[in-house]
């Protein structure tokens, strides 16, 4: 079979501007890229000289999509350095926000852009022709996340009550109550969820990359947690950059993560799962085992699934802390600055997101640094399109491209969140 | 009596991107009765709900077809698609042009539905207007009005 080369100039349905380019020579792969090219974004430079209370409202910025993680982790990380430990409401509201966010992105994920792929359809609106009420079930599960978000956060997209040490105004009760009756629908459309896209047919895959994920006891770690591995890795968050480190590559504006001195690792919803599952609500667990889903999964198709399962969780987890839900006596801690540098991560929709910041005695920033889930996540993407092209070879070109974006996906990549500037002297002019 | 919508869509903060909201802004004490302006991001749920139960809906947006920077193009989306390639992707992964598909998909879509590109100069964070877009958004001001008065007229009889 002759040399071919298989591109995509802009991969439809993900968040942002990629492509893809795979090159075989008859059945033998000689080269997979994902390139990023949204235009560089100058987030960790634009941070310094600002007061360490800003950093939450501007890296919310960063992504429309996941805003309230970017927040959270940015806020962990001022609040450790200062020493400041939020009351349980204030943290059970954090929690809160970010299930609305959860739910919000893996609607949009499994609805919009992932389900048509299972279902051989170009999108979500040719979907919709045929599927019309699967895909208002979809709308209505994503609109229940962004009024999670609207009553919590002030706004549904880049949150505007959300502040280090609290809330700028936290809601009653009686505000949170109205939130019940959604959510409880929200969560008999998630189940349903679970069972529609468990009938999907998924080709046998595994992917045997490290898994990296937060771990909170007695909880699925969302807004908290240490960062634990399937290898055995147990860290503290100020312990990150000792064992993963950030490498440029020429072809995309994004950095790439991989464990130091060399080895992909996996975050994001597979691994959460596989190391958590016994954390979740024991309706999420049940939704899961009716479907026949173990307790891990490392199947990327599959992660269409898994999403599924932890939007049961979400809406569950919601209820539960609606129901538990006391005011604080204050809306938000008050928070000194403290000389030095803070480490924070949360579990974004798509996986772990550390912040690190170094900040000066009156609270300016000096130096920042954010690491998106997409980028640690780029070259297991690149590893898993390699082995799919090389099992599916024989595949026509049209089919083979297909297969290849479904690989890309599968991962939910968040190109916008993934590009970082280019070089320092680019930052400093 | 029927229910017409206006929606601006845009950014404010992205340079021309806040043409549409800027149309909705001027628009918003000029309208006859009976007319809703709104300024809207592009959630397909939330401009699905804009426009619920209108009989008509006028969309404003800002486009990128290549064309000069304050051009105006006009589509009508009632019967056809609009040109998805003309509107610029947006960042929650469903634009404006795909939002009508899908809500034209479900049976969502209003029975009138108008769509108002402006051209973009420029989408860079935190500048304001470009001059050509900004005179745009005026002559588009009065193209609005005119229409909403035409089909007041029409709709009387």
């Amino acid at each position: 079979m002759a040399r071919r080369t298989i591109v995509t100039d802009y991969l439809a349905r993900v968040e942002g501007e990629g492509a893809m380019t795979v090159q075989l020579d008859g059945d033998r792969v000689e080269h997979v890229e994902l390139r990023i090219f949204e235009p560089p974004r100058f987030f960790e430079a634009f941070l310094r000289g600002r007061s360490f209370l800003e950093a939450p409202d501007i890296t919310a910025r960063i992504c429309g999509i996941c805003p309230v993680a970017y927040q959270t982790s940015a806020i962990n990380a001022m609040e450790s350095l200062c020493g400041v430990d939020v009351p349980e409401p204030i943290r059970m509201l954090r929690r809160l926000l970010y299930c609305g966010e959860w739910i919000e992105s893996h609607a949009l994920h499994v609805y919009m852009l992932h389900a048509p792929d299972f279902l051989g359809y170009e999108s979500a609106i040719e979907l919709a022709r045929d599927a019309s009420q699967a895909v208002e079930r979809g709308l209505a599960l994503k609109r229940t996340g962004n009024d999670v978000m609207t009553l919590v956060g002030g706004r549904e997209i880049h949150p505007i009550n959300v502040r280090v040490g609290g809330f700028y105004r936290v809601p009653t009760r009686r505000e949170l109550l109205t939130l019940v009756e959604p959510l409880e629908r929200a969560r008999e459309a998630a189940l349903e969820t679970v069972r529609w896209t468990a009938g999907f047919d998924f080709p046998e895959r595994a992917v045997d990359c490290d898994l990296v994920a937060l771990a909170q006891p007695g909880e699925y770690a969302i807004e908290r947690g240490r960062i634990r591995s399937s290898a055995g890795l147990d860290l503290a968050p100020a312990e990150y950059d000792e064992h993963f480190e950030e490498l440029h590559v020429e072809r995309s504006n994004a950095l790439q993560s991989q464990l130091r001195g060399g080895g992909t690792y996996l975050c994001g919803p597979l691994a959460r799962y596989s190391l958590g599952s016994a954390e979740l609500s024991p309706l999420a667990r049940e939704a899961a085992a009716e479907v026949g889903l173990g307790d891990d999964c490392r199947d990327p198709f599959r992660s269409i699934v898994v999403r599924s399962v932890e939007l049961v969780h979400a809406c569950d987890e919601s209820l539960r802390l609606i129901e538990a839900y006391e005011e604080p006596e204050r809306p938000a801690e008050p928070v000194e600055p403290v000389a030095g540098t803070g480490y924070g991560v949360s579990e974004a929709p798509r996986g772990l997101l550390y912040h690190r910041y170094r900040l000066d005695g009156d609270g300016t920033i000096l130096d920042a640094k954010i690491v998106p889930p997409t980028s640690q996540n780029q070259l297991a993407i690149e590893d898993d399109l390699r082995d799919v092209v090389a099992r599916n070879s024989r595949l026509e070109d049209d089919e083979l491209r297909r297969l290849c974006e479904q690989t890309i996906r599968n991962y939910d990549p968040c190109i916008s969140c993934a590009t970082h500037f280019l070089d320092l002297q680019v930052e400093r002019r | 009596m029927t229910r017409t919508v206006v929606i601006g869509i845009g950014n404010r903060l992205r340079g021309d991107d806040a043409a549409g909201v800027a149309v909705a802004e001027l628009l918003r004490p000029r309208v006859p009765d009976g007319v809703e302006v709104v300024s809207c991001d592009e959630e397909p749920s939330r401009l699905m709900e804009a426009w619920e139960g209108a009989e008509s809906v006028l969309l404003v947006d800002t486009v990128s077809s290549g064309e000069p920077p304050g051009t105006l193009h006009r589509f009508d989306a009632g019967e056809e698609a609009v040109p998805a390639r003309t509107f610029r992707s947006s960042t929650h992964a469903i634009g404006i042009a795909d939002t009508i598909e899908l809500a034209r998909a479900l049976g969502r879509l209003p029975r009138r539905v108008r769509v108002y590109g402006i051209e973009a100069g420029g989408f860079e964070t935190g500048s304001s207007l470009t001059p050509a877009v900004g005179s745009a958004v005026a002559l588009l001001v009065q193209d609005v009005l005119a229409d909403l008065e035409e089909e007041r007229c029409t709709s009387a009889h």
